[in-house]
């Protein structure tokens, strides 16, 4: 409904003329019909047909798909996962619109800031105090999106940017984890499947199968493998996202790992935030390559940047970095990556023919 | 050898919704209008003067305008009757502007001597383009490219096919479905005409799959005629646009025109469906180009198929199909992919107007790009739309041009597939106008 409140400047333009050059007198049949017909027909520019996708519908359909991962994070942590969504999400929609006030640009309730909002809570640990939660989301829209001009011109994806925010401000709270507890208030301190600390059962069956339904220590969305699956596959079906970034980001990772002396790939690609990152982070239109070449070259960076941090690096976890720093390569790899128009092809034979 | 030529593999374009309600409405001839107003240009090119004045009795097919240049077709007079007086109109397919010349019907309708070729079997090539040149024919599909030029290229330039193009993509138009349904025998037989002006090795008849009846008309009549036996039809698949004349090709030939090239550069030539009619109408009858196929659609209470005389009032099209519907408010004079929204209803049908589509439109309010990506997908010309769009905004025409900008052929299916909302082929259009303008003062 938002994309289609009607300002039609063309409908202003063409109501306006013919106002003014009408006599002062104004008599109803002075008007003659052609005026009145200029007033009556609009002037659009063509295409005068519009697809059924628009920035609010697509924005809303991630959130739907999203709400796979929430739910899942509901199951496994209760009050602890709906209140951060909640706080997460109204504060980042307050922020978006008192920016937008101060800007002095119209507020507009595109569903871009609630997909900020629950993308943000679902990178946090359960247990991160609200008040963290809010700051984080306030961080996500007023500096790492508005500041830079708003939707359409951020260039690194809110979301992670405020994740990145959070970690830099409170590392210890922002890496505390704990086990699920359902709809329970009591926690316990666990280490997450990444960490130096964690313990692996020991049937390597039930870790994966942990590691696949979520049972297990982690962000909010990131745990539940089948969960993030279900949600990315409806918008890979419904042609929200491509498989390019998704797939090259996974596969790297998979390769990386399996060559790499000592590393479970299976593992890689499950535990930690590889999967929600790979199909809802990494895949932000805005802040991710336009064409299928750079998004292709996009997701095996994220894929490398990730594997290193996590094995070499000083980091349990590499996927946010790996998203944030490919998000600033990004210009540099449209630039590089421009489509060959039809008949360049051509254009060059016949030049270099003379 | 089998009429049908397969085409398999994907290609680029946007799923537009097809809504051609009137496909299975015959053509019907309109009444003829009290006054017609005759545009003195209504092609690509130059402008033709003026061949009478007001108070002049004219007759049906008398030659009202003409020009010395080359790029450029004749007009004449669709009624008999009286010049009544002129003004200045829009010409669609330039935005110029452009002097009219209006006839008052003496109700007779009394026609010129129509001089028809003698033996049409054994015309040269000469008399055939200069026959066509004198009928003023142009491209009907909507861009009115005079016809003759396209029947003689320079000599550097070798034909090795034609191409007759009936894909008909535009959503709601159906004006060249059901000329090949009515008047397959006159298409054939203009598309044999085109064949002997240009003697291509091959011709093809490009139709989108989901005219099947056309396909099977055309398919029965190549089969029985003893001319056209070795036309080939080819079934396209119906993806937005499809019947864009360097499209067509790609698809078809899988020939690239260059950029800022044309068709013939590659050695091939398209004719649409309505053109190869009017050049039958005046070879084997001696006809100029006076009427043509209008398809009148959409929030009309009667959508129809109508054959009009060029000049005749949007007025009398709306009127003969019940008038508009409560709520129409914007009148486009082509389809809604490219066609051009008018706002005055004793605005003429010009030789290139294939439809008129009535319409109830909301105006939709642009947003910000969030760099999706669907402008890439489905460009058939594989142009960054987003990239040109954001130069243009900032008016960096220079790298507009860079870019390519001026391969853009304007289908819009970029801007259809936008879900921000972005008039991306109008920003596109004013990097193409100010390119020219600075080339000019240059």
């Amino acid at each position: 409904m938002t994309e289609e409140e009607a300002t039609p400047k063309e409908e202003a333009a063409a109501e306006e003329a013919p106002k003014e050059e009408a006599p002062a007198e104004a008599e109803a049949e002075a008007i003659s019909e052609a005026e009145a017909l200029r007033q009556r027909f609009l002037i659009s520019a063509a295409p005068h047909l519009k697809s059924w996708y628009s920035t609010s519908k697509i924005m809303y359909l991630v959130v739907a798909a999203l709400l796979f991962p929430t739910a899942a994070a509901v199951y496994f942590f209760g009050f602890y996962a709906l209140t951060v969504c909640a706080v997460a999400i109204v504060s980042a929609v307050a922020t978006e619109w008192a920016v937008k006030k101060i800007r002095g640009r119209p507020f507009i309730m595109d569903g871009s800031a609630v997909l900020t909002g629950l993308l943000l809570a679902l990178v946090l640990p359960p247990t991160l105090p609200l008040w963290m939660v809010a700051i984080g989301s306030v961080f996500s829209i007023a500096i790492v999106k508005e500041a830079f001009g708003g939707l359409g011109f951020n260039i690194f994806n809110p979301a992670l940017g405020g994740r990145a925010f959070l970690m830099a401000c409170w590392l210890a709270e922002t890496t505390t984890w704990v086990a699920p507890m359902g709809f329970s208030w009591d926690a316990v301190t666990t280490a997450t499947p990444l960490g130096l600390s964690f313990v692996p059962p020991p049937d390597t069956g039930m870790l994966y199968g942990n590691l696949f339904l979520g049972n297990i220590g982690g962000s909010l969305g990131e745990t539940s493998v089948l969960a993030i699956l279900i949600g990315g596959g409806i918008l890979l079906a419904v042609g929200i996202i491509s498989w390019h970034i998704p797939v090259t980001y996974i596969g790297t990772v998979a390769l990386l790992t399996f060559i790499w002396p000592g590393q479970d790939p299976l593992f890689h690609v499950m535990a930690g935030g590889v999967m929600l990152g790979a199909f809802f982070m990494a895949t932000d239109y805005v802040t991710s390559p336009i064409t299928i070449k750079g998004k292709i070259i996009f997701g095996i960076g994220c894929g490398l940047v990730t594997v290193i941090v996590r094995i070499l690096g000083g980091m349990p976890e590499g996927v946010c970095f790996s998203i944030l720093l490919m998000n600033a390569l990004t210009p540099l790899i449209d630039r590089y990556t421009m489509t060959k128009p039809l008949g360049l092809k051509s254009l060059k034979k016949a030049s270099s023919e003379g | 050898m089998d009429i049908r030529l397969k085409l398999t593999g994907a290609r680029r374009g946007a799923k537009v919704p097809e809504s051609k309600i009137t496909a299975a409405s015959p053509i019907e001839p309109l009444p003829l209008p009290e006054k017609v107003i005759i545009p003195m240009q209504q092609h690509i090119g130059a402008e033709n003067a003026p061949l009478a004045s007001r108070g002049a009795e004219v007759l049906t097919g008398q030659k009202i305008g003409e020009s010395e240049k080359f790029i450029s077709a004749p007009v004449h007079a669709t009624l008999s009757g009286e010049i009544s007086g002129g003004s200045v109109v829009i010409n669609p397919p330039t935005g110029e502007l452009t002097k009219t010349l209006a006839i008052t019907s003496d109700g007779a309708d009394k026609w010129v001597e129509l001089a028809k070729a003698k033996d049409p079997k054994s015309l040269s090539v000469k008399k055939i383009i200069e026959m066509v040149k004198e009928a003023g024919i142009v491209g009907m599909g909507g861009a009115a490219f005079p016809t003759h030029v396209k029947l003689q290229p320079p000599k550097d330039k070798k034909i090795d096919s034609v191409i007759l193009n009936g894909c008909e993509c535009e959503p709601f138009v159906t004006a060249d479905h059901r000329i090949m349904l009515e008047y397959g025998e006159q298409v054939l037989s203009g598309l044999n005409i085109i064949r002997k002006a240009l003697a291509p090795q091959n011709v093809y008849i490009g139709i989108e799959d989901n005219k099947e009846d056309a396909i099977e008309h055309l398919e029965e009549l190549i089969s029985k005629s003893d001319f056209a036996r070795d036309f080939k039809i080819v079934p396209l698949k119906s993806k937005y646009p499809t019947g864009a004349e360097k499209t067509l090709i790609e698809v078809i030939l899988g020939r690239e025109v260059p950029i800022g090239g044309l068709p013939m550069d590659v050695g091939v030539v398209v004719q649409n469906v309505g053109t190869a009619k009017a050049i039958h109408d005046t070879i084997f009858e001696g006809k100029p180009l006076v009427e043509r196929v209008v398809t009148v659609t959409g929030a009309v209470k009667q959508p129809k198929n109508l054959l009009v005389r060029i000049g005749t009032p949007l007025r009398n099209l709306i009127e003969y199909c019940g008038g508009m519907e409560e709520g129409a408010n914007e009148i486009i004079l082509g389809g809604p992919m490219m066609g051009i929204a008018h706002f005055d209803l004793d605005f003429p049908v010009t030789k290139g107007t294939s439809c008129v589509l009535v319409r109830e439109s909301v105006p939709v309010k642009e947003q910000e790009c969030i760099s999706c990506g669907r402008c890439l997908q489905v460009c058939p010309m594989r142009l960054m739309p987003t990239l040109l769009t954001k130069y243009a905004k900032t008016g960096r025409y220079d790298a507009c041009e860079e870019a390519y900008v001026n391969n853009c052929v304007e289908c819009g299916s970029c801007a259809y597939a936008c879900p921000a909302r972005i008039p991306i082929v109008q920003y596109i259009k004013v990097a193409k106008k100010e390119l020219v303008k600075r080339k000019a003062t240059k």
